[in-house]
């Protein structure tokens, strides 16, 4: 049961399993599922720690499969994100073009790493995507947000090596344990 | 060190380059931000993408909906007969103030009548839920589960069980957006209830108290003074409890009191809220002075909400 042991240690596929090739399908339900998660109607603490799921799973398919999610399937997922939180319009669209087009430029390296190292990685993406978002506001003339605003990329980051084992769940191959 | 070529091959071309798409939606992104600051052009498309949105809302809302109805069915009888029981006292209580309403309103109308003063009309008031709180840490705004499809419009109040939450800035065909007095572009009119003087309060943004500006040190205000609604705007029915004076500074040296209030109502906890329809009560506007102004006005009317 290596998929098994993999969960437990949070481990991505080894180079000795090739992993089957994703549905589209499934990277839109995922972008879907991560859509609801953004809306889900918190308060309080939760809301403080709630990281971006959209930005994180837009962020997993930027790297992984760059030939079906990229910059303009980022900016698109934006603009409606942008209407779920009724901010300035083009306000996360553009944050998550950034944020693809980062990924684009960082994919091959970033995945050298082991999963906590990608996290940490994974953390400046996110926060850079925060901070354009600060500056966007900030130059139109809102008030510059508590400390709390930092929070959310970094449970983001915390949240990457779970969010990438549990995507990659369903591209391992069925029967590696016995063949090894 | 050998040079790898970033561009790849013929054959392996996907379109163009990442980095010529990041320009090409970064443009429209800054020009949609640029629009949609400066002119309210683009509601139609917000609708659009609302109506794309909703079944993801609805999702959303169904965890939060399934433990709640978990929880109410375990509630325990004893419980529900405690808040039976104190339902049925605050009812009496109210009912005996209902009546005692009922005398005065009609004592109003027949003086008004004698003064030949405007009517106020009492309009019907819409109860709705909250949805969602806005994630964005910028803006104090929340959504609730009423929209164009229970004829609300934009620019009505919002109240909940002990006053003003906030004003009606946005309508979907489902739901709607309601910017909260904490919000930073938000003023409400009020006077102080004990002493009738006027002024207004502005919201401050998220953690911080909203404000009365440009008051006079000499201002009769102290501290535990209750802000009521003046209704002198034509959107906030005159005398709902908005908030009460938190801490007052009165420094020699300053022009200005500075004086944070806190807001009476649950605007940030309060689930179930009444938005008021708008009556008559709105004052028509002083006649705009010059003719360009009025039609570029016409635009950007539509978020105010006061015709």
């Amino acid at each position: 049961m290596i998929a098994l042991s993999n969960i437990a240690h949070l481990s991505t596929a080894g180079p000795e399993e090739i992993l089957r090739p994703v549905r589209p399908w499934f990277i839109a339900v995922t972008l879907g599922v991560a859509l609801a998660a953004n809306l889900l109607p918190l308060s309080g603490v939760a809301l403080a720690l709630r990281p971006d799921f959209i930005a994180l799973v837009l962020l997993y398919w930027c790297i992984q499969e760059p030939r079906y999610v990229g910059v303009g399937v980022a900016w698109g997922v934006g603009l409606l994100m942008d209407v779920g939180d009724a901010t300035l319009f083009g306000q996360h669209a553009l944050a998550y073009a950034l944020l693809a087009y980062a990924a684009e430029y960082f994919r091959r390296r970033v995945l050298r790493f082991s999963l906590w190292q990608q996290a940490a990685q994974v953390a400046v993406l996110l926060g850079l995507c925060a901070g354009l978002v600060l500056l966007v506001r900030y130059v139109g003339g809102a008030p510059l947000p508590r400390w709390t605003y930092a929070v959310p990329p970094l449970a983001g980051a915390l949240l990457w090596p779970v969010l990438t084992v549990a995507l990659q769940w369903a591209q391992r191959p069925q029967r590696s344990s016995a063949e090894l | 060190m050998r040079y790898i070529p970033v561009e790849p091959p013929p054959f392996f071309r996907r379109g163009p380059s990442p980095l010529a798409r990041l320009v090409f939606f970064g443009l429209i992104s800054i020009v949609l931000l640029f629009v949609d600051t400066r002119y309210r052009y683009l509601e139609g498309l917000r609708m659009v993408a609302a109506t794309i949105l909703y079944p993801f809302q609805r999702a959303a809302q169904l965890p939060g909906e399934a433990l709640a109805s978990v929880g109410d069915y375990f509630t325990s009888l004893r419980a529900l007969s405690e808040d039976n029981a104190k339902l049925t006292r605050q009812a009496a209580e109210h009912a005996a103030a209902a009546q005692a309403f009922a005398s005065t309103q009609q004592e109003n109308v027949r003086l008004r009548a004698l003064l030949d003063a405007r009517t106020r009309y009492a309009s019907a008031a819409k109860a709705v839920e909250v949805l969602y709180t806005g994630r964005d840490p910028f803006a104090q705004k929340l959504f609730v589960d009423k929209g164009a499809d229970a004829d609300i419009q934009p620019g009505e109040a919002v109240i909940d069980a002990d006053g003003v939450v906030g004003q009606v800035t946005r309508v979907y065909p489902n739901m709607a957006e309601v910017t909260l007095v904490t919000d930073k572009d938000h003023a409400v009119p009020v006077k102080v209830e004990r002493s009738g003087v006027r002024s207004v309060l502005y919201g401050a943004g998220a953690g911080r108290a909203p404000e009365l500006r440009f008051m006079a040190p000499s201002a009769d205000i102290q501290v535990g003074d209750v802000l009521v609604t003046s209704g002198l705007d034509g959107t906030y029915p005159p005398g709902l409890a908005v908030a009460r004076v938190a801490t007052l500074e009165r420094e020699t040296g300053q022009i200005f009191a500075r004086i944070a209030c806190a807001p009476i109502a649950g605007v940030d906890r309060s689930e179930h809220l009444l938005v008021l329809g708008q009556g008559a009560a709105a004052f028509p506007r002083p006649e705009e002075p010059a003719l360009s102004d009025t039609t570029k006005k016409a635009g950007k009317g539509k978020r105010r909400g006061s015709p």
